[in-house]
Order: C-alpha cells, then structure tokens, then sequence
C-alpha cells in the first residue's frame, strides 16, 4: 500500500477538532406505509469512524438512506455542521459535504470507469486527486475505459469509494463496504479507511463483521428495530462481546 | 432509375424527421419515463412558430432555427414543471394519457384560428434551387434537410454519450436518486430534457415547413409513423433511435417506388415483426 501524500488534509483537519460534526435526533422514517425508524439518536465527532451494528432490517441501512435525505418520508432532526438538514433535499446535503457509498455501490452501467469516477461533483476544496486516488486503487487505472458494471465486485466497491473521495466532502457514509468481498479485498478496504481516517475524514460505516469494523472504528452504536439500543468505545469492544452476540445473533 | 433515386431522397428526408424526433422521444422517455405523445403537437408548433417569426416580426428561416426551438423548449419546460412533473412515479399509461391530452388541445387551438389546410413557408433564398448530381436532380433544400439532421442527430449522441453533462444524464437515467445524492440536481436536469427532446422536435418543425408546409395538424399525421419508429428502435438506445429513424425513412422510400401500394404500411408491418420477434426493440434494452 504507498502512502497517500497528506498534501490536502489541512483543509479538513480545520474542522476536525473533534468535536460533533453530526447529531441526529429522534429520528425517525418510513417507507411507504412502513414505519421503518423509531427515534435514532447518536451523534459522531469530527475525525471518527463510527459503525452502525445490528441485524438485518434493523433500520442501519435507512438510517445512513435518511441523513442521506433519499428516503420517502422523514422526521427528527439532522444536524450537520450545526445546520439543521431534516428537510434539505439530497442535492442540497451533499453539497453541504457529506457523501454516500450505497449498499449495492451503485455503479452506472451506461457509464465507463472513468466516468463513474467523475461522476459526482465536487462539492468543496480539499477531495483527492485522482492520481491520489490511484495511489490507493491502483486497480481502477487500468480499467478506466471498461464499463462500470464490468468490474469484478471487489473493483467495483473500490470505485464507489474512489468516487466519493474527490468531491471534498469530509463525511463519508459507507454501507456495508465489505459485503460479499474476498478476505484480501476486504482487508484492502480496512487499510483505506484507516488511510481515510488519518487524512482527517469522517466516516459513518454500517457493517455486519464487526470483526472487521474492530479494525477501524473508534465508537459502535447497536440498532435494533429501529432504535439505538446500546453504543461503546472500540477500547470497550471486548467488555461487551457478550452483548454485541445476543444483540446481533451470531 | 431517376425515380428510385427521388424516392430513396423523399425516404432520405422523412428518415431525417423519424430521426430528429424519435431521437427526442428517446431522451425523453430514458429520463422522464414518460411516452411524449405532445411530440407531434411541439413539431407543429415549431414550424408554426417559424412562420409566426416570418410573417409577424420579418426574423428569417436561419433565425427560425435558432429561436423556434428556444420557445418550443421553454413551452415545453412549463409544460413539465407545471403538469408532468406531477405523474414522476406513476404508471406509464398517465404519463401517456396527459400528453395525448396535451396533443389535442395544443392542436385543437391552432385548427380553431388556422383551419386545418396549409400556410406556405418559403424555403430561404440562399436555399433555393438544385444541383444535377448526374444520376439525379437535388434540390438544395432537400440536400440541406438531411445533412443538417444528420449533423443535429450526431450532435445530440456526443452530448449525450461523450460529455460529462451526457454522463450525468446516463447516470440519472439508470439512478436519479444516487445521481441526486451525489450533489446533482436532478429535477432541474429532468426539466432541460424535456426541454431539449421538445426543441429537437421543434427545429424539426421548421425544417420541414418549407417542405410540406405549415399545418395544424401536421405533427398529428407524422407522430403516429414515429412511434411505430421508436417501437422498431427500441426506447432505450440514442444512436439507435437515429439509425432506425433514417433507415425506415428509406425503406418507406424504397417500398414507395418497388410496390407504392405498401408505402404506408411497411413502418407498421415491421413494427409487428419486430414486436413478434423482439419485443423489446431493434436496439432497446429490458424494461
């Protein structure tokens, strides 16, 4: 793995003095009919990796889909950067920095690889470069011109990271990055997102191995049926191993 | 032989309007998912706006060019933020069913003040006359017609499939909702579509004014051929939305001079082939 140059990470260091960058509150959503989120609320601080763990359909997913603004129908309180976002529209929230890694990466079929990496925006000063960029996925250089879709699973995870990268936002939201991969793609990932963390980024990751977010993540909280029921500290990880097996089954 | 190359000219041109608005259709669809059943409607109105610029201000074909498809494109863009804009999610069939709506009344008012007969539109001065090729006579404008088309038609795929502002539209085709995540504003981007798939049907309105003249329902006649177009074509593809566009046009040219008695029909007969065979087009992807 070559190091990435530090170059551009005071632009984000500025704000990442630690203190809370996203507070959510009471959240709660639906989709449809459905009532998905029941009043979530946790906050992260500036220059963390959080996890969000918990079951399947325990509402993590909806929960990044809502602070995302890409959910049907929303309440509660967002805030970013001190500014409320509950009814911003996603356009508008991504503008004001955060970004999002979809579950199912949402790589554009109708678009080539170098295509999807320029795909979105960029929103500040401060993203990577895109030799950066193949510093950290000296894959993705050399398929530039394949269709997105193309790409094995593992490339195309890198690329939905990647493209998030140079946009300039500081808050990256991750779903489940690791969900199907190889073990050695998977460590891959591990070793960016500490890469990403020490570039002064901050990261809200959903992930069902906790084994591996143990790797990367400073705070866990635990959703359950659409609440926050429990959250520690990575230091206090095996303190509450116990719990974290009853919560998530496993 | 002179005949069969007046006819392949004749399919030449109406590929050129085949071309220009199923290309528009295709756009539209691929965006708003919507079937534009206004099309016809908007041609129209290009051309009668050309002939508006003419006899009322004196603004010449070049200018008409230029302007017709501007205001057919901002009619068309109130058209969506104020009406279709509402139907985003809906079932096709309310998409078409507003826009055929749309079509009748826009063309139920131009046959109430302009009956339903011809007004002349003049081909332009620097236009005017023909060239003998040797094999065959061609009159400019004619020549004119399908090279420029042509040039808006190739335009129109490098727009899309080549710039960033073509990726972004692809993209928003596949997943406006990530597309929207990522910082891009996507309704206003679904308002220039329509606008822009209008404006193609407009400037074909103008081209083909000095030819078959300026009619309300001129677009009515020609819409229903363009459908069976984009039915062959299939809705997904941009590059195959021109080439079904061109290649009918000269099939029905064809079938004009080999066995006239089908001309008007073959379009269809091929659509029924095409819908037997593969139902989702020539070039169209899966719904």
């Amino acid at each position: 793995m070559p190091d990435l140059p530090l170059a551009e990470a005071p632009a984000r260091t500025a704000s990442a003095a630690g203190g809370e960058i996203l507070s959510v509150a009471n959240l709660e959503a639906w989709y449809g009919e459905s009532h998905i989120l029941h009043g979530i609320n946790f906050s992260v601080n500036a220059g963390e990796v959080v996890t969000l763990l918990g079951r399947n359909g325990a509402g993590k997913t909806t929960t990044l889909k809502s602070i995302m603004g890409i959910i049907g129908k929303r309440s509660g309180s967002i805030r970013f950067n001190a500014q409320e976002m509950i009814r911003t529209s996603s356009d508008r929230i991504a503008r004001a920095g955060i970004a999002f890694c979809p579950e199912e990466r949402g790589i554009f079929s109708s678009l080539d690889v170098r295509e999807n990496l320029l795909l979105p925006p960029v929103v500040r000063q401060g993203g990577l470069s895109l030799d950066q960029i193949f510093d950290l996925f000296p894959n993705l250089k050399e398929r530039l011109k394949s269709q997105g879709t193309k790409l094995s699973g593992g490339e195309q995870q890198m690329l939905a990271i990647a493209r998030i990268l140079r946009t300039g936002a500081s808050f990256l939201m991750l779903d489940e990055p690791t969900e199907g991969l190889a073990p050695v793609i998977i460590q891959q990932i591990g070793h960016t997102i500490a890469r990403l963390k020490k570039e002064g980024f901050t990261i809200l990751l959903v992930e069902q191995n906790f084994r591996w977010a143990s790797t990367v993540a400073d705070r866990y909280y635990v959703v359950e049926h659409g609440k926050i029921i429990d959250g520690f500290a990575n230091s206090e990880l095996q303190a509450n191993m116990e719990k974290l097996h009853a919560y998530l089954g496993v | 032989m002179q005949a069969l190359y007046a006819q392949l000219l004749v399919g030449l041109i109406n590929g050129s309007f085949y071309a220009l608005l199923s290309l528009g259709l295709a756009v539209i669809f691929g965006m708003l998912n919507i079937i534009n059943f206004a099309h016809g409607a908007l041609y129209m109105m290009g051309a009668f706006v050309a002939y508006f610029l003419l006899n009322l201000f004196g603004i010449n074909y070049w200018w008409a060019l230029l302007i017709s498809p501007l205001v057919v494109g901002i009619f068309g863009m109130i058209l969506e933020r104020t009406m279709l804009k509402w139907l985003t999610g809906l079932d096709h069939l309310y998409g078409l069913l507003l826009t055929f709506g749309l079509a009748l009344i826009i063309q139920g008012v131009f046959q109430n003040y302009f009956g339903s007969s011809g007004l002349p539109y003049s081909i332009p001065d620097q236009l005017r006359g023909g060239m003998n090729l040797g094999f065959m006579f061609l009159p400019i404008y004619r020549g004119w017609v399908v090279v420029f088309s042509l040039v808006v038609c190739l335009a129109t795929w490098f727009l899309i499939e080549r710039t960033r502002l073509g990726a972004y539209l692809r993209a928003a085709t596949e997943n406006p909702t990530l597309v929207r995540a990522f910082g891009i504003n996507v309704p206003r981007m679904i308002t220039l579509t329509y606008g822009l798939g209008v404006g193609l049907a407009a400037l074909a309105g103008v081209l083909s004014a000095p030819i078959n003249q300026v009619r309300p329902l001129m677009g009515a006649d020609l819409i229903i051929v363009v459908f069976a177009v984009v039915v062959i074509g299939g809705m997904g593809s941009i590059m195959g939305s021109i080439i079904t566009g061109f290649a009918l046009g000269v099939i029905e040219g064809l079938t004009k001079y080999f066995y006239p008695e089908a001309s008007n029909t073959v379009v269809f007969v091929l659509m029924v082939l095409v819908l037997l065979v593969k139902p989702t087009g020539l070039t169209g992807r899966a719904a």
